[in-house]
């Protein structure tokens, strides 16, 4: 019976040993595939698609969405008082500070951590949890940053691009940037994860109505200029693409600095 | 009496110019220009037609349209023979006037600031501006790039809307529709003048 029990040990050591390096092979080997793809992708030039024919498809059903929800809520959002939209506009701000604190932190940009940390802080306190704006009055300007510009000032490439579902535009960095945001912003830990911290607990639908609201909010303050965009594009995918790229390499650099692409146009 | 007859003659000319004319000095080109264009805009006892003959007029003569046409096209105006170049010039032309009344009655109801001035090269300076709706809504930080290889006459070439270049976005527009169509301008042709009819 011992020597049973000791074989029986021996086997199911050996089973776990064998299931651990299977998953940690896999893992690696997931890692691996991601990193690499990665690193192949993001040494494409942004303007190159990897799948057009079907982020065109994606991009017309996202319009289609548009149409039918997303324009319409804003619509309404937008003849709400306005104490009221701006209200809900600093205080969705204030969250998305939370997390632009932890990527001021690996930009080693300790200025903007200052700003975002002291922000939020402030707001959140005297702003009564973000509904106002104190911070501004104080000359406190966090800039939103993310991932994806992390990644961006860290020298990744922005790979191909693609369009999502819903989110709308991206490239290859930016949504592996949108999926590890939600594994460093604090306000995700907090409600998708359900932990507990400094006392503040929520869940899921706290996180996804912050982000809907966040963009109903975007969407009632760009009727007129995506309207515009809509009536005067020949070629409306091609349109959101450029200003979508022009966007994200500017919140990269933090700067809007024009870049002199004219060359030896002198006529 | 001759003489003073003739200067009196000559004052009124020069006025009634100096009345369409604006500054050579970048800056206050792009003031008197924007606060020239929103005053018409905003004046209600013109119709829209009238506002948007006004746009065509000032755009027409501060607009470098034929310059911001070939950027548009990028490398291939290089390569392009000179007829189907003229040809996709009247195109873009009457495009460019179409959107720019569409997208200029939109925005009537502003307060417009110039800033900033910053001089990038001989032939190049950055006018720094914001447009501040009547609506509450947040400001508009335009930049206008202004072409002064000329200093008589500044032009501008391109609208910098919050660091989005509308120059780089019509031109990227312009190479994906011509990428999918084995560059070939007539087609890009045929969709500016679809546009017209819209």
């Amino acid at each position: 019976m011992a020597i049973f029990k000791l074989n029986f040990n021996r086997i199911l050591g050996k089973i776990i040993y064998i299931a651990r390096t299977m998953i940690l092979k896999k893992i690696k080997s997931f890692v691996f595939i991601m990193v690499f793809t990665f690193l192949t992708v993001s040494n494409l030039k942004a303007a190159d698609e990897c799948f057009e024919n079907f982020s065109r498809a994606i991009f017309n059903f996202n319009m289609a969405f548009d149409d039918v929800i997303m324009e319409p809520v804003a619509k309404g959002y937008n003849k709400l008082p306005n104490p009221i939209k701006t209200g809900a506009s600093n205080f969705t701000s204030n969250i998305a500070t939370l997390l632009s604190i932890p990527n001021n932190l690996l930009q080693g940009n300790f200025k903007q951590l200052g700003h975002s940390t002291a922000s939020f802080v402030v707001n959140t306190s005297v702003g009564i949890l973000g509904i106002f704006n104190p911070a501004e009055k104080m000359g406190l300007k966090p800039h939103q940053e993310d991932v994806g510009q992390t990644l961006g000032i860290y020298g990744f490439g922005p790979g191909c691009y693609l369009v999502l579902p819903i989110l709308g535009p991206s490239t290859a960095r930016d949504t592996i940037g949108l999926l590890a945001d939600t594994f460093i912003d604090p306000f995700a830990h907090v409600t998708i994860r359900e932990n507990e911290l400094f006392g503040a607990s929520g869940n899921a639908i706290d996180y996804y109505s912050v982000k809907g609201t966040s963009a109903v909010n975007f969407r009632s303050d760009n009727l007129i200029n995506l309207e515009s965009l809509e009536k005067n594009s020949l070629d409306l995918y091609s349109s959101y693409k450029s200003i979508y790229l022009q966007d994200r390499n500017n919140k990269i650099k933090n700067s809007t600095e024009d870049q002199d692409d004219w060359g030896n146009l002198d006529n | 009496m001759r003489t003073l007859k003739i200067i009196f003659i000559l004052l009124f000319f020069f006025n009634q110019t100096n009345l369409q004319a604006y500054s050579t000095n970048p800056k206050e080109f792009i003031f008197e220009l924007v606060s020239d264009a929103i005053s018409k805009l905003s004046d209600k006892s013109l119709t829209n037609e009238e506002k948007a003959k006004f746009i065509e007029k000032i755009a027409l003569e501060n607009v470098d349209i034929k310059a911001l046409s070939l950027y548009t096209l990028g490398e291939l105006r290089k390569s392009t023979e000179e007829e189907i170049l003229l040809s996709y010039q009247t195109a873009f032309e009457k495009y460019f006037l179409k959107s720019l009344t569409s997208r200029l009655t939109d925005y009537s109801s502003s307060k417009f600031e110039v800033t900033n001035s910053d001089q990038k090269s001989a032939n190049y300076t950055i006018i720094q501006s914001v447009v501040s709706p009547d609506s509450g809504d947040p400001e508009i930080k335009i930049d206008w790039r202004v072409y002064t290889k000329n200093p008589d006459k500044p032009l501008i070439r391109d609208l910098i809307v919050e660091g989005l270049s509308l120059a780089r976005t019509q031109k990227e527009e312009f190479a994906s529709i011509l990428n999918s169509n084995n560059n070939d301008i007539s087609i890009l042709i045929k969709k500016l003048e679809e546009f017209l009819k819209k």
